[in-house]
Order: structure tokens, then sequence, then C-alpha cells
């Protein structure tokens, strides 16, 4: 199967019709519905709000908050991450369901940012989760956010999704090996 | 009033309650001067600065500590303001830097409560009769207390590390700025029609 094969839209006045393979149809429908977990452990959550409110509008293009990990896809870092919340974070990515996506929101989420000499601070988000796609910004606007979450809907239109649901693509390496338990 | 007096005034009323006066401390210093008192009549010390009425010190503003390695103690400083006398005082006593251990004035204010486990996480004093002495900021296992000048940080903690493989630093940070907005220095001539400089 080609790696980026996209389906055929044809519209028409009477509605229309989309023509493709089943992975890419899938995956049509998947990166529509990207559904985002109400999180945010500091002030890029303010720039969080805005994204998902009027003006910005992340809702058409289905990116949709949702406020359980378990109904979410894609986790957003936003913000200053502590040591302390690094161990709910890790909990709350075990919570989510596969397939499950992650983006580091601004320079704290990235590296640790402004406070990366803190003896408080996380070093960046990819250091307890596997990150996706990384955004700049202190904080981003909501225009990168969405461009951040633009680039993980192409990440998804490229998967071999049905592939991989009948195991016949290899499940990415285990992000906890040994001895990296979450529990608290 | 000015604010030698009122602290004067302080002085007095306390050490009333007290027995004995507690020192004047910071009073060369450009700072807020400040009253310092025996780390046993620490709790005497700060129910005398609420409840005396000349005193009425009803608002606990700050409770913190600062780390003295050098004289071997830890200072404990309470910020203090009286809605009724719209004064403020500064409060300190130290604990040895060894066995750091207060009693906790939580029962005097309630808003202690968390700046003593503040005090608990961050810097190691033991509060004694503290209703819930747990960390406040810091995760439950975490290793010694960061506030200490001696602190070290561990390289990893619960598998996370501490550090990032190239941090940047503020020298590095400061390159990138420049090249950013300078452009990098090239030693080629320019290509096309010359600067107006060259002109003249």
């Amino acid at each position: 199967m080609s790696t980026d094969d996209r389906p055929v839209i044809e519209a028409g006045p009477e509605g229309g019709f989309a023509v493709g393979s089943l992975d890419s149809l899938l995956n049509l429908a998947r990166k529509h519905s990207l559904w985002y977990l109400l999180f945010g452990t500091a002030c890029c959550a303010i720039e969080l709000m805005q994204t998902g409110g009027p003006r910005t509008d992340a809702d058409r293009f289905g990116f949709v908050f949702r406020p359980t990990p378990r109904q979410a896809d894609v986790l957003i870092l936003a913000g200053t991450i502590t040591y302390r919340m690094a161990l709910r974070i890790r909990r709350l990515y075990e919570q989510m369901a596969e397939p499950r996506y992650v983006v580091a929101m601004g320079s704290c989420a990235n590296t640790g940012g402004l406070f990366q000499m803190s003896y408080s601070v996380v070093k960046g988000g990819d250091l307890i989760v596997p990150v996706d796609v990384y955004i700049p910004g202190c904080p981003p606007r909501p225009e990168a956010l969405i461009e951040g979450l633009m680039l993980v809907q192409q990440k998804v239109e490229r998967e071999p999704w049905l592939a991989k649901v009948r195991g016949r693509v290899a499940d990415p390496p285990d992000p906890w090996p040994e001895g990296k338990e979450s529990t608290e | 009033m000015n604010r030698a007096e009122e602290l004067s005034a302080a002085q007095t009323a306390l050490a009333g309650s007290l027995g004995e006066a507690p020192a004047l401390g910071g009073a060369a210093l450009a700072g807020d001067a400040w009253l310092e008192v025996p780390a046993a009549r620490w709790r005497d010390a700060c129910r005398a600065a609420r409840e005396l009425p000349a005193l009425g010190f009803d608002f606990l503003r700050c409770l913190t500590g600062v780390d003295r390695p050098e004289a071997g103690r830890i200072e404990v400083v309470a910020h203090l303001f009286s809605y009724r006398h719209r004064r403020a005082l500064t409060l300190k006593t130290s604990v040895p830097r060894d066995t750091p251990e207060l009693d906790s004035v939580a029962g005097v204010w309630p808003a202690a409560d968390w700046h003593e486990r503040e005090l608990w996480d961050l810097l190691g004093v033991r509060l004694r009769g503290h209703p819930d002495l747990r960390r406040l900021l810091l995760p439950e296992d975490w290793p010694g207390h960061p506030l200490r000048k001696d602190w070290q940080e561990p390289d990893h903690y619960r598998g996370i590390p501490t550090r990032r493989a190239a941090p940047q630093t503020a020298g590095e940070l400061a390159k990138q700025t420049y090249v950013a907005v300078r452009g990098v220095p090239s030693a080629a001539p320019k290509a096309g029609p010359a600067s107006p400089g060259e002109d003249g």
C-alpha cells in the first residue's frame, strides 16, 4: 500500500463521494475527528482555550476537546511541566486509548523553556511521553496550535491503520521500559 | 509613628508577653528591620503578635525560610500585617541546620498551614504540631530539600532525566539571537549594485 494515498473526493450538487483504499477512507475519517484532552499545566493552556473558542474555532477541523483521557486522541502538553505533574501526565497518557498522539505546545513543553534551569521542572515533555509534534512559541498563538494539530492530521492520513490493527505492522516500542512505572 | 517607633513599640509589647525582649535586627540595613526571637519562643511570640491588642497582627502575609550555611542555621521569616493598626512587622527566628525543628504556628494563623508545608518541602524544617506535614510542591518521594544551598540535583527522578542533552545556556542563546538578527558575517564580496555607503 502506498503510504500517501489519498481518497479521490468528488463533490456534486446532490452530495459527493470519495473513492480510495479502505485505509485512506478510514484515515480520512480519523483525521477529521482528532479529539484532544482538555488539559493544561500552565499559561499555554490559556491559548489552548482560545484555540477552542469561536475566533479560531478548532471545531471546524474536527478538533474537539474532551474532558476525559478515555475519549481523547491527542494529548496537548500545554505549559510548564513540574515533576509532580509529570507523574499525572504519564498516567493520563496511559489512560488514553490507542491510537494516541502527543503535541508539545510551547517552549516549556519542548525543552523546559524559561524554567529549564529549575530543579522542579521537567526539561521537555518528550522525557515523559513520546511527542509527535513540537510547536515553538511562548506561548504559541492559536494559529500555531492549529498548524501543529494539522501536522498531526498529516501524520494520521499516512498511517497504514488497517494493517496496523490486523497486526501486520509491528507496534511501536514500549515507551516505558522496565523500571519506569508511573504508579504513584 | 514612624517605622522605627512602630518596631520599638512591638518590641516592648512582645517583651512584656515573653518576659524577654526580642532582638532588633537589620536596623542599619536598607530593607525592613526585624525582630528576632529564640526558636523555643517562636510560637509564643507569634501568638502574642496576633493576640495582644497593641499588636494585633491578624494577617500572615508570608512565612518562609532562608538557608544560611555559613552560620549553620536556617532562618524562618514571618511577614505580618495588622489590619487594625495598618502596620507591618517582620518576625524572625532561626533553627540549627542539622536539626531543623520548630513549633508550628498553623494554630495561630490557619494560613501558615501551607506555608509551613512549603518550608518543610524546600528547606526541610520539621514543624512540630503541624496538622498535615506533607510536601507541598514537590513529589512525596523527592530526594532532599532543594532550597538548601548544598543540595545536589540528581541525574534522574523516577526514570525521567533531569537534564536535556543540549541545554541552551544564556550565552548560546544570545549568540543565536545575534546571528538571527544581524546575519552571519561573511568575507565574500557582495554581488549586485554597490551599497550606498560605498558611493560616498
